[in-house]
């Protein structure tokens, strides 16, 4: 079992207690608890099991505008009381930021919706094991499948947040995941290809059998692949793929990037980014949702935010310290997004594959190639041609480029939204992108 | 060296008696005991934008029967959370029959001294040389729009211990020095990154002012990216420069050559062993033995000493990389290569030093055989796709070369190819080999290891540029 909201409550107090005994102006401190077990399978067999308990707590300590923390996961009393103590004399020798501050009180959050995030159903490992055997099972039925692997993990936390302007609250949360990476082989040519599932309540899982067979047939799909020629062409994001716009954007809008002025998107807000059928939410409040919180990581209060109003980029994402340096008001996004999504497209996700007689439909990335300063992106890719709205052979050995802020400009979006992880995206189509191939 | 039981309700014979019986029947497992201290310190926007120091105790305790491992790990070093963990694990191997296997070589020789960097340069000496690099690098000029510079320092602390009372120790020091410059003119913006580090004190890196060549370094790779011009796209003869580009090794060789990947036949190298995977000339080794390099290890986390592995000699596929389960499995020994990030990680083969050994050419003799293609000096980062064996490498720091002669420096190019047949197109193998500045962190299955890499020029027959130009 996880550990209570009142020993972690006891935990977080004593550090706030002794930081402003040895003489700390302001603090916070966060305890978290959380115990996790996995099983892992391979070829239908047993090949893993991990149980992971972590308790932890990091502690920052000002002293009038200077800051220092410390972390650790040995809680015993006389080694807290050590790192308090060395907390505070580095506190003292670092230089003074004037942006450093606790979160305005009135911003901290004091209502809390119950946005159901905590299950308390246990499956033990067994059952894990049951339900990766029906896994694993399911994508052994396709021939070409030579190899799985796929694993179950269940986790559960607990966490307190406090600060020395009384902010004391946390909650409980779990999580309940799945996932089966198959290999298939054809001729010599392996290829891989995975599916999962994952949800807060363990009776919002998918199915086994579902996770198996659409790990397979994905992973078949991608055998015998071609390279194409280089050329400009129209690419199309599956939905794995189009939500890593959102987290490029994410990274882009943060206070940090843009006080730093190390972002393509400085001085964008209330400008025109995206075309202006595109609107971006920013929901923390989703009941069971992935990426729901209650507050943000400075406990300040999170509301929904309409980032990108009909392609115009209305908020920033900002935290206490880089939106006192910007002159801006937390919204309670330290920490990042919560759960980020476009608005539904105009089109379905057959009429966007015929939109152009031919495009290149992408359904995996390699690679680390966005460059947020110059907003420049280059990556490897794999993925299908198309022509006609149908799939005609698997595509790999490729780059894909482009920059950002043309990017942007150029998305139409299918209206197939489904929320499957944090950050969600419909099928995306891109026009003006170059592919190197041959 | 940490005292795990000094502070616990638990003797270290308790202990023992806990870990040989969970083991009992087992083929192969052990309590690993990790104590480190951490400490990063970051100058940032002409200010220290924070000083945080970490201390994290914990332990992991494994147990193998055949292919299958069980494992538990806590930060809590007590009597009841061990024989919690021993049920555990006792709970996943319920039929046990294996036979341990108590042979593990020992060693007397260490590639790195027991130091606590953190301990040894005073915080106040850190800050103060902080504040120094800033002014430093911000005097070359007003198009430097933002510094970011940064120490970390490690000192972790892990004993091993195995059935019947076997115990394994090892202190492990390692920093890095960090320097990214951002900069601005004509209304065009260009970062450059830098850093240096490895198993040794700080002032082992920063001394003569060494750190200025760091900030000068990454003030050079920013300007010269101010004056790139977008990257061509197509199939095109590449020449990678010595030193860091290895890491091109790493990716599209290294982790396929790591023992999990052969044993469950996913990697594209399984059924390669003995056959020719590269051009003649080309040797490739993995060295955990380097002194004080960030790669290096005296013991990997299992506890066998590391070695020097030769993975590709003259062009023919010698050797994978293994720790103790695999090696059992593939009936060969352990390389030394068993890695994990933290006492919360389970160990699996990973690399140490990476390193493609001279060949005879220059340089020059390189470039003049380039009619149309890239030089690629630096590198971002890079990804592999094991089974398909397709790598990507994003350049930070590459030329064009027309004719035989270096031209415009070029932005934004990706590199991309095929793990198994790219070093079969190593066409020259250069003769100055480099080694990296000690900067690399390797990520697999979430678990992050340093690692360090080396090689000469090398001169890449047909490579795929992912640029903008077509």
């Amino acid at each position: 079992m996880v550990k209570d909201q009142d020993y972690l409550k006891k935990k977080a107090s004593f550090c706030i207690d002794f930081a402003k005994k040895l003489g700390a102006t302001d603090s916070d401190a966060f305890v978290m608890h959380s115990i996790s077990e996995t099983v892992n399978f391979r070829n239908k067999k047993l090949d893993e099991s991990d149980r992971s308990d972590n308790l932890g707590v990091t502690l920052t300590t000002y002293i009038g505008k200077k800051k220092s923390n410390i972390s650790s996961t040995n809680l015993s009393e006389d080694n807290i009381k050590d790192l308090i103590e060395r907390c505070i004399e580095t506190t003292k020798i670092t230089p003074e930021d004037e942006f450093n501050s606790l979160p305005d009180k009135d911003l901290l959050a004091t209502k809390i919706k119950d946005l159901n995030l905590y299950d308390d159903d246990h499956i033990a490992n067994d059952e894990k094991i049951e339900y990766l055997k029906e896994v694993e099972e399911s994508a052994f039925k396709k021939k070409e499948i030579i190899n799985t692997e796929s694993g179950f993990c269940e986790s559960k936390s607990n966490f307190i947040l406090a600060n020395s302007d009384g902010f004391l609250n946390g909650y409980r949360s779990s999580s309940f995941s799945a996932s089966c990476v198959a290999v298939a082989n054809s001729n010599g040519n392996m290829e891989r290809d995975y599916d999962f599932t994952s949800a807060c309540h363990l009776h919002d899982m998918a199915k086994p059998d579902q996770i198996g067979s659409i790990a397979a047939k994905k992973t078949i799909q991608k055998l015998n692949p071609q390279k194409i020629e280089s050329e400009k062409i129209s690419i199309i994001f599956d939905r794995r793929i189009s939500k890593g716009i959102l987290s490029t954007l994410a990274s882009a809008i943060s206070a940090s990037s843009i006080a730093r002025g190390t972002s393509f998107l400085k001085n964008k807000l209330d400008e025109d980014i995206f075309s202006d059928t595109i609107n971006i939410f920013d929901k923390p409040d989703v009941i069971k949702g992935l990426g729901s919180r209650y507050f943000d990581s400075e406990g300040v209060k999170t509301e929904k935010l309409k980032l990108v109003d009909q392609g115009v980029l209305k908020h920033y994402l900002v935290d206490t310290y880089y939106g006192k340096k910007l002159n801006l008001k937390s919204n309670g996004r330290s920490g990042g997004t919560s759960n980020l999504f476009f608005e539904n497209g105009l089109i379905s996700y057959k009429d966007l594959l015929k939109l152009n007689s031919r495009s290149l439909y992408i359904t995996e990335t390699i690679g680390h190639g966005s460059n947020l300063v110059t907003g420049d992106y280059s990556v490897g890719a794999n993925g299908f041609l198309v022509e006609n709205g149908v799939f005609k052979y698997p595509v790999s050995e490729i780059t894909i480029a482009g920059n950002f802020k043309d990017i942007f400009k150029n998305i139409t979006l299918a209206n197939d939204l489904e929320f499957k992880y944090a950050t969600n995206a419909p099928t995306m189509l891109i026009e003006g992108m170059v592919v190197a191939g041959k | 060296m940490s005292d795990f039981f000094n502070k616990s309700d638990i003797s270290r014979k308790d202990a023992e008696n806990i870990v040989s019986e969970a083991l009992s029947n087992c083929d192969d497992g052990e309590l690993y005991l990790e104590n480190s201290k951490s400490e990063s310190i970051v100058l940032d926007d002409n200010k220290i934008k924070s000083s945080s120091y970490s201390s994290d105790l914990g332990y992991g305790l494994r147990a193998i029967t055949g292919e299958v491992v069980a494992y538990s790990h806590s930060n809590e070093i007590s009597k009841d959370s061990l024989k919690q963990s021993s049920e555990n694990l006792h709970s996943t191997l319920k039929s046990k029959k294996g036979t341990y296997n108590h042979a593990i070589t020992k060693t007397n020789e260490k590639f790195y001294e027991d130091i606590n960097p953190i301990e040894e340069k005073l915080l106040n000496s850190k800050l103060d040389l902080l504040k120094e690099i800033n002014n430093y690098t911000r005097a070359k000029g007003t198009i430097v729009r933002q510094v970011t510079a940064s120490f970390s320092g490690e000192n972790k602390s892990i004993e091993i211990i195995r059935s019947g009372g076997e115990v394994l120790t090892d202190v492990r020091p390692l920093v890095r020095f960090n320097v990214s410059v951002m900069l601005e003119k004509n209304g065009k913006k260009e970062t450059g990154v830098y850093g240096i580090g490895g198993r040794n004190s700080y002032d082992e890196y920063l001394k003569n002012d060494n750190w200025k060549n760091v900030c000068d370094e990454a003030f050079r790779i920013a300007s010269i990216n101010l004056k790139s011009k977008p990257a061509p796209a197509g199939e095109m003869k590449v020449v990678l420069g010595p030193g860091w580009p290895a890491i091109l090794i790493h990716e599209a060789i290294g982790h396929g050559l790591e023992g999990d990947f052969n044993r469950k036949k996913t990697s594209a190298f399984h059924n390669l062993m003995g056959q020719r995977v590269a051009s003649e000339g080309v040797t490739i080794v993995d060295d955990g033995t380097l002194h004080n390099r960030r790669g290096s290890l005296t013991i990997d986390d299992e506890g066998t000493p590391t070695e020097k592995t030769v993975l590709i000699e003259n062009g023919i596929l010698k050797n994978f990389m293994q720790d103790r389960l695999n090696a059992r499995l593939m009936n060969t020994r352990s390389t030394g290569s068993g890695r994990r990030e933290s006492y919360k990680h389970i160990v699996l083969p990973r690399m140490r030093n990476t390193m493609m050994l001279n060949g005879k050419y220059s340089q020059e003799e390189m470039i003049k055989a380039v009619d149309k293609g890239i030089f690629a000096v630096s590198f971002g980062g890079g990804q592999v796709d094991i089974t398909s064996g397709k790598f990507v490498f994003n350049c930070t720091e590459a030329y064009e070369i027309i004719n035989g002669k270096i031209g415009s420096p070029i932005k934004g190019a990706t590199l991309i190819g095929d793990g198994p047949s790219i070093l079969k197109e190593v066409s020259l193998v250069g003769n100055n080999m480099m080694l990296d500045p000690g900067i690399g962190t390797c990520g697999k299955a979430g678990q992050g290891v340093p690692v360090g890499v080396a090689q000469p020029s090398i001169l890449i027959d047909k490579m795929t540029v992912g640029g903008t130009q077509l």
